[in-house]
This record gives C-alpha cells, structure tokens and sequence, in this order.
C-alpha cells in the first residue's frame, strides 16, 4: 500500500469525464494497471531479432557491437577467410541485461551478400530465411496444443547497408530493399559515413530518397502504420533524416579527457557517440530507445498478419484443385511469384 | 530465458530498459477493456457494488424478481483516467436464484461465457484477421455473490462455482455483508473455504511469483472469499464525505477496512491484478476452450514427419468429407424422385389398362343390343311381310267374288270389312 500517498494526490485531476465517457466521481485506481504492465514486462523479457545486410567490409559487425555495447556479433577470424561462395546467414543470440530488463538479442549476418561477380538473386536466401521464421511462427500458433509464450524468431529490423559511393543507389540495391520492404522492416543506412562531408552526405541521402520514391519502396518507418497524429509527426521527422549516416567503432579513445568510442586518424577523432559527426545516435535511439516496440508490433500485425494470409490462401487453393497435398517445399520459386 | 545462448556484459548504456515505457505508451494509446461479469441472486446488491468500485453510477433499474429464465445483460461504458482508457464491460444474471426448479441456472451463464471465447476464437482462425484491433468481450473476471446466510454455502452457489472454474477466473465475495456480525464472519469465511476446498473448485488466485506484489497477493489471498458491502451515498462523517450506510444504530463505512472488506477488493480487482487477471484469461482459460473446441471438431496435432498445416488440412478433408455427403444426399433424392415418377407411371398405365377394358366391355355390349335389335326388327319386317301377303291375298278373293254376281249385301260386307280393315 505504498502507493497510496501518491495516488490521494492523483484524486483531483484524476476524475475528469472521458470524451462521451462515463463520469468518475473519484479516483478509482485503474491506471495503476500500467505499472502492471510494467512489471509484467520486466519479468517476462523482450526477444529482438535483428538482421544486418551489406557488401562484406562495410562495418556491419563493427555497427552491431556499437549498437549493443558488447561484442554480439563475431567478426571474421581473419581476413584471409574466404568469401562464401553464396549467401550465408549466420545467427547468434546473446542474453543482455539493463537495469532489470533482460532481452534476447538475436543476430542474423549475412556474409556473401553482394561480393560474388555474379549477384543475381542473392536476395533470395535471406527472403527464404525470413519466410521460414515466419512458418516457424506460424507452425506454433496454429497448434492445437500451443505453448504459453510461443519462441519469437522472426527478424524484427533488417538493416540494410549502403556503401557510400555518394551518387546514387546500385542496382542491387535498389533490388534488394524492393523485394525485402515487402516482408520485413527495412531500414537503410549509410555505411562508412566517415568518408562522405557533412554536404556530400546531405546531397547522398537526397539522391538515395529520390531513388527510393521512384521505385516505390517503403521503408521502416512505414506512414501507412501511424497511428496517429502525433505518431505521424514523429515519424516524419525520422523520415527526414533516413538514411542515417552511421559510424560504427568499439575502441575507446581519450577526447577532452573523457573517454568516448571512435575511429582515430590522423586528421583527428570521429566520435561514434557526437551527432555532429555521424548519426549513430540516431540510428540507436530509432532501433533501440523509442522504437524497439513499434518494429516488434510493425513485424507481427502487418508483415506476419499478410504472410499468414497468403499461406493459408494457397493452401486453401491447393486442396480447392483436388491434388494430394504439396508438401510445402522451401520456397523455390516463391519469392518470385509474389513479389 | 537464455537457453543455449551466452550472456554477454554491456559496456556502457544502452537504452533497451525504456521498452517497458514504450510498452505502456502503446497500451495507453490503445486503450484497455475489462469485462466483469457478476453473478449472484438478484437483490444481492450487484449493480450497486459496480457503482462503488468504479466510482460511477452506471445507468439501469434494479431487476424483478419474476423471470421466467436467467438471462445475461451486458452494458459497456467508456471509462477514462488521466491518460488511461478502459472500455469496462459489465455482465450481470438478471433472474439468477428465482425460480422454482433452479437445475439449469447455470447453462445461460456458461454459454455466454463460450459465446465469448468463440467469437474470439472465430477471429483468430480467420484468413484475413484484425486481431490487434479486435474488441475482446471475454470474460476476464467473474464475481460471484455469495449470499449472507452465515452458515454455508447453498448448493446452487456450490454447483454454479463449479461449473464455472475452470471456464473463467472467480472471485467469491459475500455480499450484503453487513448482516453478519464479526465473529459470525470469520466462521463464515472458515467454512465457505473448506467447503469450495472439498468440492475441488478453483478460485482465482492472486499471483504470487512477482517480489513486488508477492507479499500483498499473499496476504489478500488468505482473506478471501471478501465480504463487501456496496452502496453509493456518501454522508458526512467526521469532517469528510465518505460512502456509507446508515442504520438507527450506527453507520457502515465502505471504505472503512474494519468495517468491510471493500477496500481489499478495490486494491486487488483493479489496482494490483487487472493486467494478470486479463493474462490469465488468455493464457489459461481460453487456450483450454480452444483446445477442446479444436479437439472436438476432429483436428489433432500432426506428428513431426507428416504434413504441414494440419489444421488446413484437416478442415479440407473436412470439406471434401461434407460436399463427399452433399452429393450422396443428391443422388439418394435423384433416386428417390426416380422411382416416384416410375410408381406414378405404373400407377398410371393400370388405370389406363382399366379404360381400355371397360371400353371393350362396353362396346361387347352395345353390339350385343344392337344385334337383338337387328333380330327384332327381322321378324318385324317378316310379320309385316306376311300381313301383306295375306292382304294381297284377300283382296284377290274379294275382287273374284265381286265378278261372280256380289250383292250389295255382299258389298256393304265388303265394305264393312274394309272399313273394318282400314
């Protein structure tokens, strides 16, 4: 009952009539049901599942670790490691914890992308490896007999880097993020910024805009999930600025004698942390701080919804024709005839 | 959590500790819904406990006693503090305990509360669903109204709580409580509690796994079943207004702990379990509604090694299966309308059969007739022939006589004769 001081305070304002509401005499403690949430929430834990996509040497594992403060991504052992042959995804997943609130973070790397001479639908092994996770999920729900908490494996944020040649977007590109903003929230950033100025940067992202709109890819954040205005604001806002030029470090150098993360030259210190030189802290308040949440719920009402939707319409063609029942193959094929 | 993956230190500050906040900015924007439903005779005070809780008076006249079934009424209103939305559903049994025969008092309440689940249950099966946008009318917690009688419970409150526990979370609470005195109470409560014990009724209890309700869950939960009392007039006491009751010897206090239980039920309805309460009718409840139901329509889980989608598949081989029978009923009614018109055509041919015989018979006859006719009328022609004959005859005599010297005499006889004849 230690709350009750607090909450006599609350009695005054708290008895407004809602809009065509019923009137409250008094206060009556419902919003005590947020701090319910709250501590549901700490003791159940949050699943994040991110993926990152880019040519090998962008930093995409330099970015991970940034992001996370913590070595969640494994570099290649060296650099003599051969280039896969074809695109492979990697996952690891690492508990962390902050202040109580215990995550598991899961990251999927996707070494081969884009490296080969050859790149013609490379894509198509991470689109397969996203469909799967929304089958798994799927699979799960559709039980008879279903767990309480059904394991979240689906990629949640898929980062997408773009390397910065400062003209205009590749063709690959322009591919890849086309067929994935389909399924999965896409958020594109510009890799390496540190080697683009401040007004070859702002030119770059104009360029990379324009390139998106003609195409008619949408990505994260999408404005057709605002919910409403205030929403709206914010994310335009965010949409602004995409794509964040980024700077990924994890060595700690002295600045004003305050330890910060960045890269040394010789020309001087790129602070990962400052928004003056690059926009990581962007990047991180987006994924991490405001919109964990809004890609969880994005990926599970929208993408997995409409994926639910298109599985459970073909199956119901397929037994429609009167054929036995086509095992569903791994999806050759598929991510063609949808997209 | 963290099975088969390392734990891995954070160097510095993160953020992810504000995804509680963004969790409860989502839920504010979206708002929450409750639903209670009470039951309990009627007269036990019921809408005037919902009154007090929620501070509010909803709208409705106190029911009659002359029901001829127990009906369900459910009300929803619009509930807003600060920032918090609660769109509030209140069911109540209206009739409840007023008939003669009570055997099925119970069924309406249990259909309501599967209607409820089914619907849900409709909505997540859909191709095309909305389920984040849905409005959940489950039944999230269920108040039953034990009445003050002081001794024990009555078998109607006993079979009701039983048929109803494993369907939605109860709460048992004496109602009227102010007509009992204290120490009668606690027999009360002692009794009540064993008896729910040995007859295996599971009442909701309050969640104990969480150090920060933990304690308080723990304490509330050996003072179930609560006696409250309810009433929405507020008199001055002291120097503040508060809800009570006033009798010639004395005042109840509602919010009064020594006096009720109220504020108990207050603190652990709505402000400490709201959010498990909605959980466990999620988790628990409906997920064993869904079970049977799925169960008893012929899904079954399939084994590892064997097809995907057994629950489409199973509702096509259920399809096939039905249209299977829709033709089977076809071709039995073909059959059967053939063979109908084949009798009517038999039936039919035989009277055609029968016409025919009696036109022959008919016609037999009338050639008979006209036979005897044809007869008759020979030896008519043969007797008129004769007659002629004989008059030939006779007037040749007459004639010969004439010639040999007739007299008049022998005239006027002649004549006579002729005229005789004639």
């Amino acid at each position: 009952m230690e709350e009750q001081p607090a909450q006599e305070q609350k009695q005054q304002d708290a008895a407004k009539p809602g809009p065509g509401g019923q009137e409250l005499f008094g206060y009556v403690g419902i919003e005590a049901v947020l701090d319910q949430i709250r501590i549901k929430t700490i003791k159940t834990g949050i699943e994040f599942n991110i993926m990152v996509v880019g040519q090998s040497g962008l930093g995409k594992s330099t970015m991970v670790n940034t992001l996370f403060k913590s070595k969640v991504s494994r570099k290649p052992l060296s650099y003599e490691d051969r280039i896969p042959k074809t695109v492979q995804l990697r996952s690891v997943t690492h508990a962390i914890e902050e202040k109580g609130v215990k995550m598991k973070l899961t990251v999927t790397d996707t070494p081969g992308f884009g490296d080969q001479i050859n790149n013609e639908n490379c894509w198509e092994p991470i689109i397969k490896y996203i469909n799967e996770q929304y089958e798994h999920y799927l699979r799960e729900e559709i039980l008879i007999n279903r767990k309480r908490r059904i394991p979240d494996t689906r990629i949640h944020g898929c980062v997408y880097f773009v390397p910065p040649t400062g003209h205009w977007l590749r063709p690959l590109d322009l591919e890849f993020m086309r067929r994935l903003s389909k399924i999965v929230n896409v958020v594109p950033v510009i890799a390496k910024a540190d080697t683009l100025t401040l007004e070859e940067r702002a030119e770059f992202k104009q360029r990379i805009k324009k390139d998106l709109k003609a195409h008619g890819i949408i990505v994260y954040p999408q404005e057709d999930f605002d919910e409403d205005p205030d929403d709206r604001l914010l994310n335009d806002k965010i949409r602004e600025k995409i794509p964040f030029a980024v700077v990924g470090a994890d060595k700690e150098h002295q600045v004003n004698g305050k330890k910060v993360l960045g890269r040394k030259t010789k020309w001087g210190i790129v602070e990962v942390e400052n928004s003056a030189h690059c926009e990581f802290p962007m990047l991180r308040d987006l994924l991490i701080r405001s919109h964990l949440q809004d890609l969880k719920d994005i990926t599970h009402n929208a993408h997995y919804e409409s994926y639910r939707t298109r599985r459970l319409n073909e199956s119901n063609m397929v037994g429609k024709s009167g054929t036995e029942w086509v095992p569903l193959s791994p999806f050759n094929g598929e991510p063609e005839s949808h997209l | 959590m963290g099975e088969g993956c390392r734990t891995v230190p954070l160097a510095g500050h993160v953020g992810f500790d504000s995804l509680p906040d963004q969790l409860v900015n989502r839920s504010v924007n979206h708002g929450f819904c409750f639903n209670i439903l009470c039951v309990g005779e009627t007269g036990l005070g019921k809408s005037t406990l919902m009154d007090t809780l929620f501070n509010t008076r909803f709208e409705g006249d106190p029911a009659s006693h002359s029901q001829p079934g127990v009906q369900l009424k459910s009300s929803t209103y619009d509930l807003q503090e600060s920032n918090v939305r609660l769109k509030l559903t209140i069911v109540g049994t209206v009739g409840f305990g007023d008939q003669i025969n009570k055997e099925d008092s119970y069924k309406p309440i249990v259909e309501f509360i599967d209607t409820q689940f089914e619907s849900y249950l409709q909505e997540e099966l859909k191709i095309k669903r909305v389920l984040h946008s849905y409005h959940d009318s489950r039944i999230h917690a269920c108040l039953y109204f034990i009445a003050p009688t002081g001794h024990s419970l009555k078998s109607l409150e006993l079979v009701t709580m039983k048929k109803l526990d494993s369907k939605v979370n109860i709460i048992p609470i004496i109602a009227k409580s102010d007509a009992i005195s204290k120490s009668e109470l606690t027999k009360f409560k002692i009794k009540i509690t064993s008896e729910l014990v040995s007859n295996g009724v599971q009442i909701y209890q309050f969640p104990t796994d969480d150090e920060s309700v933990a304690e308080i869950n723990g304490t509330m939960n050996a003072h179930l079943p609560f006696a409250v009392i309810g009433s929405t007039e507020e008199m001055k006491i002291g120097n503040k207004m508060m809800k009570a009751r006033q009798y010639p010897w004395g005042t109840v206090q509602v919010e009064n702990e020594t006096h009720c239980d109220f504020v108990k039920l207050r603190e652990m309805l709505i402000r400490v379990n709201m959010e498990d309460l909605r959980e466990q009718t999620h988790t628990r409840h409906y997920e064993l509604y869904r079970l049977c139901k799925l169960e008893e329509m012929g899904f079954k889980d399939t084994d590892p090694d064997s097809k995907p989608f057994s629950l489409q598949e199973t509702y096509e081989a259920k399809r096939n299966e039905f249209l299977g029978e829709l033709q089977k009923k076809e071709e039995e009614m073909r059959q059967m309308f053939v063979q109908r018109v084949k009798e009517k055509e038999g039936e039919l041919k035989e009277a055609e059969k029968e016409l025919h015989e009696k036109f022959d018979r008919l016609k037999k006859l009338h050639q008979d007739e006209k036979k005897k006719v044809e007869d008759k009328k020979k030896l008519l022609d043969d007797e008129v022939n004769a007659f002629k004959q004989r008059k030939t005859a006779a007037e040749l005599i007459q004639s010969q006589a004439q010639q040999a010297g007739g007299s008049q005499t022998l005239k006027r006889d002649k004549e006579r004769k002729n005229s005789g004849f004639l």
